[in-house]
């Protein structure tokens, strides 16, 4: 049963890493959002299933901060955001798919040889995962770098913030409680002022294209 | 070689030709109650098949005799196919002749002669068909090839029988990189066999077409056995989706009963398996022809991101 349990981490694991390169490919917006929902899903049945088996018991709390913060909270205020800002059915385009995802295979590969010599020195159970969870990081990243639109950019922010939880998890079974609830929080006033900035953003462009900020450099 | 092994080998092939068309029927008639319409009957393809081969086969004149070779090529490499493919028992002689390598080229050489033979004729639906077929297909094959691998990796074997062994017989574990080279199959086969997201089965308009505009010049027994092995083709394609991710009730080597319970075992998955088909062509819109390169190079990466979770999490 444990050791059906320790693979399924895993399991969950190549989840967040599939879901992280479904939404480099991924056009529209609301699907955008309920990717997200899925990823913050699966990185709390992860850390619920490190917390059984390590029995650290304040990572079920951690679990249902994730699972309360980003499948039920922060989907609703990105859903909140896009309607208020009618961008619900917006479809951004994209140049070169394909090109992005080859970029995001040498990154996965990157971060897996990485992670290689750190999961070595560490004797956590899930420390395999640590190269996915770094791999997501980077996604995220490259996410943010090739999306022009300010929505993807927050959500490539916020999934490179499930990268990180992920990583810790898996490389330290979670980090002190009060640190999570400090993050935890962070994260909810961070998506709050950006939401704010979004709202700017269009009121001041008409666009929510991030790019006419340049405009805004004295020359 | 042993007794059993041809009779399993030959129950294997004989089991496939019959039920192919029946695959196909039965996915057929699903799709048509998803979308509410009523549903031929279920055997359809075999009244279909049966009148095909009645009628008089009508051949362009400038064809060249390839064209008229090009149907029983199509049809043997899927029969073999089916052979190889471990889908009652892994005691299979015929399987050493050709490992998972051999068994994408045998796919290939199918659709270099059929798209030869599309384009033989010199009609523009021909050419544009074959050129679309080859689009798709050198895309598909790469990442077919890397779910193999990942398979392979896995059970340190190419020969889908022992692949297909190593996976049934050891105690249950879950493999993430599976589960992704899963994903990434079902993609290709979609790809493959001219199912929805790719290509419609079911249409004959000139803009979207591929599988149909290959054989459009096609008829009477020709016709019937380029249906027949696209039958076979979409069987051939399921049951090594089903040996590789669930290889559950495959008879072993040296269990010749097993077989009695492998027939019934493979019929289910057939039919679970056909169901799901039927809702993935229902639920999802097809695609532009531009857009494929994008849904291939998408199954390509997850074969290869499932390869790579294999290498760091060695499962």
């Amino acid at each position: 049963m444990n050791t059906l349990l320790s693979q399924s981490i895993n399991l969950f694991a190549v989840v967040l890493l599939v879901l992280a390169f479904a939404m480099i490919a991924q056009r529209r917006i609301l699907t955008l959002i309920h990717l997200f929902t899925l990823q913050g899903a699966a990185l709390a049945a992860a850390t619920l299933i490190v917390g059984y088996l390590t029995g650290q018991h304040h990572l079920y709390f951690s679990a249902v901060l994730t699972f309360v913060l980003k499948v039920i909270l922060i989907p609703i205020l990105l859903h909140r955001v896009i309607r208020r800002l009618n961008v619900r059915w917006d479809v951004e385009t994209l140049f070169n798919i394909p090109t992005t995802m080859l970029i995001g295979i040498v990154l996965v590969i990157f971060a897996f040889n990485l992670a290689a010599p750190i999961a070595g020195l560490s004797t956590s159970i899930a420390r395999g995962t640590l190269g996915i969870a770094l791999a997501c990081v980077l996604l995220s990243f490259l996410m943010m770098i090739v999306r022009a639109k300010a929505v993807p950019q927050v959500i490539g922010f916020l999934s490179m913030e499930n990268g990180l939880f992920f990583a810790a998890t898996a490389a330290t079974s979670g980090m002190p409680m009060i640190v999570e609830l400090g993050i935890a929080f962070d994260v909810l006033v961070g998506i709050l002022i950006l939401g704010v900035f979004m709202f700017q953003i269009r009121e001041q462009f008409d666009s929510l294209d991030i790019r006419h900020l340049e405009k805004l450099k004295e020359d | 070689m042993s007794i059993a092994g041809l009779f399993a080998q030959l129950l294997a092939v004989a089991l496939a030709l019959a039920l192919a068309p029946l695959l196909t029927g039965w996915v057929n008639q699903w799709r048509a109650w998803l979308q509410g319409r009523r549903a031929p009957g279920l055997l359809q393809p075999y009244r279909v098949l049966h009148k095909l081969f009645n009628k008089e086969s009508v051949v362009a004149e400038h064809a060249t005799p390839l064209f008229r070779v090009a149907p029983y090529i199509m049809f043997g490499c899927m029969a073999l196919a089916c052979g190889i493919a471990p889908t009652l028992s892994t005691d299979l002689p015929l399987a050493p002749a050709a490992d998972a390598i051999a068994l994408v080229g045998l796919f290939a050489l199918a659709r270099v002669f059929i798209s030869l033979a599309a384009m033989d004729i010199g009609t523009s639906f021909g050419t544009l068909g074959a050129r679309r077929e080859m689009l798709i297909g050198f895309l598909a094959e790469p990442a077919l090839l890397m779910v193999l691998f990942s398979a392979s990796l896995i059970t340190r074997s190419t020969s889908l029988a022992n692949i297909v062994e190593t996976l049934a017989h050891q105690p249950f574990a879950i493999y993430p990189s599976l589960a992704v080279a899963g994903v990434a199959f079902t993609m290709v086969s979609l790809a493959e066999n001219a199912r929805v997201p790719v290509d419609n089965p079911a249409t004959h308009l000139e803009l979207t077409m591929i599988h149909e505009a290959l054989i459009l010049e096609y008829s009477g027994r020709h016709l019937a056995l380029v249906e027949w092995a696209a039958s076979l083709k979409l069987f051939a394609y399921s049951c090594i989706g089903l040996a590789l991710f669930v290889p559950w009730g495959v008879a072993e080597a040296g269990t010749p009963l097993a077989i009695v319970f492998a027939i019934p075992m493979l019929v289910v998955k057939l039919a679970v398996g056909g169901v799901l088909l039927a809702l993935i062509e229902t639920i999802n819109a097809k695609m532009r022809l531009f857009r494929v390169p994008e849904f291939l190079a998408t199954a390509f990466l997850l074969a290869v991101i499932a390869l790579l979770v294999h290498v760091l999490l060695g499962a």
